[in-house]
């Protein structure tokens, strides 16, 4: 009875949507305002001239990378899991969790590449705003590790398969999201420093 | 469609029979509450604290500028060292008054006041939900607003006492800690309470959203929901855009003071000595905070509207005039709030050819304003008024929101706002359309909803008192002030006598300071009435307005999951008053259009076969799920 319900559910009302995962997609409305915020006070703020030009460090060529991968690793977990491969799901979660640490370093890197050409957090904005979005990015990636490895120990735990995609579906939801946040703003320093 | 619907009831109804066999605790049910009842009443009480405070600050500094030789040495055992040896107010701490004051009316009071109170209290009651999307996360916002408020509460105390740059907090006031006293430890303080309220607002907001469009009774359309909840729901969304600006701004900010950079600090000299930021700009600062700063305004005032749109129905006794005029104008309003945020501006150096075009959206503003006004007056227009003292307060918001309203249009003139920027003008006219409306709002609001949250009736004759005094006592304080900014006052001033062109005021800066202090005392009726109500007042009745919407169909104190058995289902919207042939003049949303043949308009009697063949579908539906258990 319990599953027909639920058959019925997902079925006939493809447009609602579970209320959990509807508040993840509103708070990444509120993370994307801030970043909105961000660069255009940084289009403003170039605007106005007496801006430090520098080159951006090439690590972001690598980072950029590995968050791609890491994106496709999650959503390889993500098929695993709707087929019930635990094993695959395993590899997959794993393989992002350790991606996502790996992305962290090299941001901590590129501070210093940027240290090395003397560009600094405190000086011209130009150099303050690459602190901050960095920054910025990276404390919201690390609370999307800390979901993933709460999810990752679900998995070890059975706790996420084809009948329990709830929290593996948001998992994957958010780090698309920060991903695609890195190729923004990555973009965004390409064209506008 | 319709067996889908009903299977999604059955299980919810059984998803929280399972949660209800605790037992609830005194920390449980009124400290850590996840019941939204509870909680808007926290909100509630932590907001009436905060708007004591926020006016008790008011009159301190009206004492300073209606009476600028009085001997304030009586205060002393208050404000301590802030009454000087003359017996003066410390121009420093006046600086910290107004600064506090608006800070606190502004998000403490009208934003978590009254959107806390009634987002919370109403959403899931009028559209029929248990409780919010998620009762663990409205618990957190309500305690990270309560821990904001600790923070903010403790700046009062500082020795280098609060913040005081300004509600606006514009840097490089703000940012430099040698500028004045306030932007020492308050000004941190400041900035750590709001970055905490911050967050709590986009958790309620998100909750919000979440809840109306996911957690809808049976039958409730958007073109059903009360206007209450299209307003609690835009306010949200809105929230929801425009805080995490704010956050953004205030980051930058707080680099700016504690970590040396330079987002908005650029060729400073304080005392003679040059700073070493360069490069960063001041307006920055300005662009960001007024893009939440703007947007918030509406925050702050469309609860208010939507609550007075649904007290004048009901009490008109007669359906809102235009509903769908009034969403639409709602929408409009939500959306144009973000587009015109520079008008704060006009004056920051900002190109004229810009500035007229933020001054021609602003000025479209006053077009959903005045639908909505206009909607308001018809709806009243020969209705059966029945003059609660919620009704009071909603006709009064309707006041102030034309008479604050028309002094907009001068003020979204660029060039009529050159003069008139940061003068008294600017003063009275936000304090009428924004101020005063939304408290007369969260008052009506209060008065309205009162029996639903404590099962009483607060008095009405204490209400009326109440009502009179403080509409009176708003004009005349905030009437006069258009004069003295016209004069050409500015406003944050410490004193007035010390110019030629404004010590002609002295007589009516008395006379607003003594409305102000009178005005402000009037609460006390108000605080009288709703403690005492709240254990001594008349039992409530079930319905005591004849209201048709969904909160008034609960028991008179509805527990955890606030219907016993099932949500009730909606069959019409909600401003069924009065509908001709009817034997009573509202249907409540409850009753399908299949009772009542004698008053269905002809296009409702067709709806009433597709209802009949719905009722029947889902009572067979739930006959074959009796006889599976």
């Amino acid at each position: 009875m319990e599953s027909e319900l639920k058959y019925i559910d997902i079925v006939e009302q493809p447009i609602s949507m579970h209320p959990k995962k509807f508040a993840l997609w509103l708070f990444l409305v509120t993370v994307l305002m801030i970043f909105a915020a961000l660069t255009s006070a940084y289009i403003v703020r170039q605007a106005e001239g007496n801006w430090l030009e520098y080159e951006l460090p090439e690590i972001f060529w690598i980072t950029s990378g590995i968050v791609l991968l890491s994106s496709v690793c999650i959503q390889a977990a993500y098929f695993a899991a709707k087929k019930d491969n635990f094993l695959g799901l395993r590899i997959g979660m794993v393989l992002t969790v350790l991606l996502g640490i790996a992305f962290l370093v090299g941001q901590w890197y590129s501070w210093v590449a940027l240290v090395d050409r003397e560009v600094f957090f405190v000086g011209n904005p130009a150099g303050s705003f690459l602190y901050v979005f960095t920054g910025l990015h990276a404390a919201h990636l690390i609370s999307g590790v800390i979901f993933l490895i709460i999810v990752l120990i679900s998995t070890f735990r059975y706790k996420v398969h084809s009948q329990a995609l709830n929290t593996i579906e948001m998992a994957t939801t958010y780090w698309h999201f920060l991903g695609g946040l890195w190729l923004y703003l990555f973009l965004f320093l390409l064209l506008n420093h | 469609m319709t067996t889908a619907t009903v299977a999604q009831q059955d299980t919810a109804v059984h998803e929280h029979h399972d949660e209800h066999e605790h037992h609830d605790n005194f920390i449980t049910k009124y400290i850590f509450t996840t019941d939204h009842k509870m909680i808007a009443k926290q909100f509630l009480i932590t907001g009436i604290f905060w708007a004591i405070i926020g006016g008790f600050l008011s009159t301190l500094f009206r004492l300073q500028l209606g009476f600028p030789d009085m001997n304030l040495e009586f205060l002393r055992p208050l404000l301590g060292g802030w009454i000087d040896e003359t017996g003066k107010l410390d121009p420093t701490f006046y600086l910290a008054l107004v600064t506090m004051h608006g800070t606190i009316m502004v998000f403490f009071v009208l934003t978590a006041g009254l959107s806390g109170t009634f987002s919370n209290f109403l959403i899931p009651l009028q559209i029929g939900a248990r409780d919010m999307a998620s009762g663990f996360m409205n618990l957190l916002s309500y305690w990270f607003f309560f821990l904001s408020g600790v923070i903010m509460f403790t700046s009062l105390f500082l020795k280098t006492g609060p913040a005081g740059g300004g509600w606006v907090v514009y840097p490089p006031l703000s940012a430099l800690e040698q500028a004045i006293p306030g932007s020492g430890m308050g000004m941190t303080l400041w900035l750590i309470s709001m970055t905490l309220f911050i967050a709590s607002s986009l958790l309620g907001g998100i909750n919000y959203v979440t809840t109306v469009i996911n957690l809808r009774t049976k039958g409730m359309s958007f073109s059903r929901l009360p206007l209450t909840i299209w307003a609690f729901f835009l306010t949200a969304v809105i929230g929801i855009l425009s805080f995490p600006v704010l956050f953004a701004a205030a980051l930058l900010l707080v680099f700016d003071r504690s970590f040396g950079t330079s987002f908005y600090l650029s060729d400073i000299y304080v005392a003679g000595e040059a700073l070493p930021n360069t490069g960063g700009s001041p307006v920055l600062y300005q662009h960001l905070f007024w893009f939440l700063g703007h947007p918030e305004v509406y925050i702050v005032l469309l609860p208010a509207l939507g609550i007075t749109s649904e007290v004048i129905a009901t009490n008109s006794r007669k359906p809102i005039f235009g509903y769908k005029a009034m969403v639409i104008s709602l929408l409009g309003i939500t959306v144009l709030s973000f587009i015109v945020w520079a008008h704060h501006m006009f004056v920051s150096g900002m190109n004229p050819f810009l500035g007229s075009i933020f001054m021609f959206l602003t000025l479209i503003i006053a077009v959903p304003s005045a639908v909505k006004v206009f909607n308001y007056l018809t709806t009243l227009w020969r209705g059966n008024l029945i003059f609660t003292p919620a009704m009071l307060f909603s006709i009064g918001l309707v006041s102030f929101f034309i008479s604050g309203g028309l002094t907009g249009i001068f003020l979204g003139n660029s060039a009529i706002d050159i003069q008139l920027h940061d003068t008294y003008f600017v003063v009275a006219h936000f304090h009428l359309v924004m101020g005063s409306a939304s408290f007369f709002g969260l008052m009506a609001g209060v008065y309205h909803w009162f029996p639903k949250m404590f099962g009483r009736m607060m008095d009405a004759k204490l209400g009326y008192i109440h009502f009179w005094l403080t509409f009176v006592g708003v004009y005349m304080v905030f009437f006069p002030m258009h004069y003295i900014g016209m004069a050409g006052f500015p406003r944050r001033y410490y004193s007035w006598t010390n110019f030629e062109f404004t010590n002609m005021y002295t007589d009516l800066n008395m006379f607003i300071s003594v409305a102000a202090i009178i005005t402000f005392t009037a609460q006390a009726i108000f605080l009288f009435n709703f403690f005492y109500s709240m254990y001594r007042g008349r039992k409530a009745t079930l319905n005591p307005w004849n209201s048709t919407t969904l909160e008034w169909t609960t028991p008179l104190h509805p527990g955890h999951g606030n219907w016993p058995g099932e949500i009730p289902t909606v069959y019409r919207w909600s401003y069924d008053y009065s509908k001709p042939g009817a034997a009573e003049d509202f249907i409540p949303q409850t009753v399908p259009l299949s009772q009542t043949p004698e008053s269905n308009l002809p296009h409702e009697q067709e709806l009433v076969k597709l209802e009949l063949e719905i009722m029947k579908d889902e009572a067979d539906f739930l006959e074959a799920n009796e006889s599976k258990h």
